[in-house]
């Protein structure tokens, strides 16, 4: 029986077993592959979306389970219209390879939704999760400084 | 926008729906002999084979693969500077597989000479050796060699279609070309008004591309200075295209399992595995088994659930057999002996130290797992695959479904990660095989990670044996044994079967070509006789050279009572200046020798590698709850930084790369199986544990370096000695985690 989702704020009709996982409805149903598969395991992160405005590993949420609205990358901004996160991101030149980028970045915005005024402390507690092989993370950590600010400042 | 199956001659058929407009220009003077792979449709320009111009737009070909190095951005300002483009009318794409992208630096490296003695005469030869990657169609990323590679290459070409767009601005205006400038992407007219180059694109296409002088460094406009990378919008809003994001209309779904001991499938049974959810068949595939379904995460469950009996590993099936194999090879007669200054069979008066090594097999373990997608047609092949090297992926896939190469097309995406390990083809064939059994269809293959971790092509592990003598506190002699499987080897019978003669120079990378003066000096490469999936994996041999032979010199300078900055920095400036530099550098800028606490301690590392000599110093803190790193300081010199911005998160990400491999990487054998699956047991460094950094970027070199690799080597003796300097405990074994209390 089809599953009905919002995405981005449009609902969308899945037709899969309920044990798939939301990342593999994401990227092969519905199209949106700005969500990245890295581990499968919520080792990496790279799978990172908002239900609800949290930040959950998608890799582990079954299709069933989906308890609210889903905000993937695409959701939160356009190369047109980007967020804060996301212009900082570009303005600190952060991305290397990208491809974990879309999962921190809906980390970082998870948390900047919780705690606008993040110490070094707690973006080290809250980004752990995700993990970078090109080590982006010391500009990872100045982006998120830079749309702290300019999040409060607005 | 242009797409690059659009414009190269082999997708040609495909692309008939070529862009309205556009041009391609004849090929830069000297390197005519290629032939130019892009083609130019109605109204386009083709002005040599690194731009394409139409009405739509200016796009650069950048030859090389956009690994996450920043080289799209950097190769498109090569063009750009001379052509005289606006930053933001650039688009840039891969290009398609052909001879006119050759890596001449790349082969250059292979030549044994010490790199750093780079007199004008072994520059020629390097450059005139390299010109046999052209033969051998080595259109490679690697070696950090891109950015040296087209250097000239590419500032050429937009130097040349600049001229040209003059030539075809002077032609209907009926003036002399040399009353026109250019800028902002137009040719401006003496009465200041303003030709587009995309409104000229129709009118270049007569015209005979001029060969003209490079401008003169002190008028560069963007070379030299940090730009804004062109990849950046796509990758932080998740619409930059990897291979795994490729969709295709009727795409399914696949995923493999191969013999995680990499040998044959005895037998399966899939009866159970094709009755499961979304499973739309099974495929042999000869050395494992292939799945295609509706969705991916459905033939990944589909793949575990097949019972499969593998064939036995052809290597000893546990890394204890595996590292006494290799240690046998110390007995065997060298491969190379390729520095051996004095004679270190002398006596020598002083103090004699003596110490070995050990280092493990190592994953690259990039952020997105190896896949592509196909699609078989009977009588052509359509390949997206993220690669460093696509005229053997081509071949490779034509070989496996039985066309010719002629008949493959190979789009090269955006790569989620390198490292060397997008150098391979297995990946690309294994989609190709799938879809040769599902024609017509677009198949999308995607592996698990668990697959991806049992399936690399491994840095090897290796062994050193070094003896030393210092007196009056200098070294007096090195001699050094260096023993593992050859990564030079085992890659080339893999991806252009024979073994390349002469003496592995890769083997011995990074101990016998360091720039040091020492009266005896003699590094001997030893060859183990193995047959494990070995590859390049970021610096290569100097991955775990630069880690034996800066920590002997470590263990040396503590055995002559010297200081370690100061004992490296006496041997470096009697035989390399820019090595010195660095080493220089790096102390003042972590001031070092300054009194630190009982609980910090700090460590000096240098590697030459890739013609780019880098010192980096670590900082190390006890916390009374683990020990972390707090800060890096790192010096390099590739003598002309194209993108100052580019290279620090380059130094930057090297070393952070090191420093996880260093405290953590460890790839382990049992009954033949890597016995690792996933960032649980193979994990890296992390936002908590990650130091801060300063890097200093000097420009003395006279030949230019990499950037991407460097940083790699010296961050894994820095922080050993950091570590030794803390604790007293000689660093010789990596993981250092099996040896340290590291925070991870």
């Amino acid at each position: 029986m089809p599953t009905t989702l919002t995405i981005n704020g449009t609902a969308q009709s899945v037709d899969l077993p309920d044990d798939v996982p939301l990342l593999w409805v994401l990227r092969d149903e519905v199209g949106l592959t700005g969500t990245k598969f890295g581990c499968g395991v919520a080792a990496c992160g790279a799978c990172t979306v908002h239900i609800d405005g949290e930040a959950v590993r998608s890799c582990q949420v079954a299709l069933a389970d989906v308890w609210g609205e889903v905000t993937t990358i695409e959701g939160l901004g356009t190369p047109n219209n980007m967020a804060t996160i996301q212009q900082t991101w570009v303005d600190h030149q952060v991305a290397q390879c990208g491809y974990c980028q879309s999962g921190q970045i809906m980390n970082a915005a998870a948390l900047l939704a919780q705690t606008p005024n993040p110490t070094d402390a707690d973006i080290d507690d809250a980004m752990q999760g995700n993990l970078c092989r090109c080590g982006t993370y010391p500009r990872i950590r100045a982006a998120i400084k830079d749309a702290a600010q300019r999040i409060q400042e607005a | 926008m242009a797409s690059i199956g659009k414009i190269a001659r082999r997708t040609f058929l495909i692309g008939t729906a070529a862009i309205a407009g556009g041009v391609a220009f004849g090929v830069y003077q000297v390197r005519k002999d290629a032939p130019n792979p892009l083609v130019a449709g109605d109204g386009e320009a083709t002005l040599n084979p690194y731009i394409l111009l139409n009405a739509e737009g200016i796009t650069i070909i950048a030859p090389r693969a956009e690994m996450g190095q920043g080289v799209h951005t950097t190769l498109a300002a090569l063009v750009a500077e001379e052509m005289d483009v606006a930053w933001e009318d650039i688009t840039v794409l891969h290009g398609p597989p052909a001879q006119a992208y050759y890596n001449q630096a790349l082969l250059g490296l292979a030549l044994p000479f010490r790199h750093y003695a780079d007199s004008d005469f072994q520059h020629n030869l390097r450059k005139n050796v390299g010109m046999v990657g052209k033969l051998l169609n080595l259109q490679v990323t690697g070696g950090s060699t891109s950015t040296k590679d087209a250097y000239e290459r590419m500032r050429h070409a937009g130097a040349s279609a600049r001229e040209a767009l003059k030539l075809a601005a002077a032609a209907q205006l009926d003036i002399d070309a040399r009353d026109l400038r250019t800028e902002n992407s137009a040719v401006i007219a003496p009465d200041g008004s303003r030709f587009h180059y995309t409104a000229l694109a129709e009118a270049v296409r007569d015209v005979s591309p001029p060969d003209v002088a490079l401008r003169a460094k002190s008028e560069w406009k963007y070379l030299g200075k940090s730009m804004p990378r062109t990849d950046m919008v796509g990758k932080s809003t998740g619409t930059a295209p990897y291979a795994a994001d490729t969709k295709l209309d009727g795409m399914k779904f696949a995923t493999v399992r191969m013999n995680p001991r990499r040998s044959g499938m005895l037998s399966y049974d899939d009866s159970f595995a094709k009755t499961m959810d979304g499973v739309e068949a099974i495929i042999d595939l000869g050395d494992g088994i292939g799945v295609v379904a509706n969705n991916t995460w459905l033939a990944i469950q589909a793949a575990n659930a097949v019972d499969i009996e593998w064939e036995a590993s052809s290597y000893p099936a546990t890394t204890e057999e595996l590292l006494d194999a290799t240690r046998a090879a110390f007995d065997l007669d060298p491969n190379s002996t390729i520095r051996d200054d004095g004679d270190v069979s002398a006596a020598v008066e002083g103090t004699e130290i003596t110490a070995e090594y050990t280092v493990p097999y190592l994953a690259h373990s990039t952020m997105e797992p190896m896949n592509a997608t196909a699609i078989y047609r009977g009588d052509s092949l359509e390949v997206w695959s993220g690669n460093q090297a696509p005229i053997i992926v081509r071949d490779k896939c034509a070989e496996a479904c039985g066309l010719t190469a002629e008949q493959v097309t190979v789009h090269t995406t955006l790569l989620g990660g390198g490292f060397g390990r997008r150098g391979e083809y297995d990946f690309s064939v294994h989609a190709t095989k799938i879809a040769q059994a599902f024609p017509d269809t677009p198949i999308r293959m995607t592996w698990s990670r668990e697959e991806d971790m049992q399936h690399d092509f491994y840095r090897p592990a290796a062994l050193a044996q070094f003896r030393g003598v210092v007196a009056d506190g200098k070294a007096q002699l090195v001699d050094g044994k260096i023993a593992a499987q050859s990564v030079t080897h085992t890659s080339s019978m893999r991806l252009v079967g024979q073994v390349p003669p002469g003496p592995d120079r890769g083997h011995v990378e990074g101990a016998a070509d360091q720039p040091y003066a020492i009266p005896n000096f003699r590094i001997t490469g030893h060859l183990a006789d193995l047959s494990v999936p070995l590859g390049f994996w970021r610096s290569v041999g100097n991955s775990h050279n630069g880690f034996f032979f800066d920590t002997f010199i470590d263990e040396m300078a503590h055995a002559a009572g010297a200081d370690p900055l100061q004992f490296r920095l006496d041997m470096a400036m009697a035989e390399h200046a820019p090595s010195a530099g660095v080493i220089a550098a790096v102390g003042e800028m972590a001031n070092w020798g300054s009194e630190t606490p009982d609980n910090i301690g700090r460590g000096i590392g240098f590697t030459y590698s890739f013609g780019t000599p880098v010192a980096e110093v670590v900082e190390v803190e006890d916390t009374g709850s683990g020990i972390k790193i707090n800060k890096c300081w790192i010096a390099c010199d590739m003598g002309t930084a194209l993108d100052p911005s580019i290279v620090e998160a380059q130094m930057t990400s090297g070393a952070i790369y090191g420093f996880s491999a260093a405290m953590q990487g460890e790839i382990t054998f049992f009954d033949g199986e890597a016995e690792q699956f996933n960032f649980y047991d193979y994990d890296a460094m992390r936002m908590h544990n990650v130091p801060e950094f300063e890097v200093r970027i000097l420009e003395t070199n006279n030949h230019m370096g990499g950037a991407g690799e460097p940083g790699t080597p010296p961050s894994m003796p820095a922080l050993g000695n950091a570590l030794f300097d803390l604790t007293g405990t000689r660093a010789r074994e990596l993981p250092l985690i099996k040896t340290f209390d590291l925070i991870l």
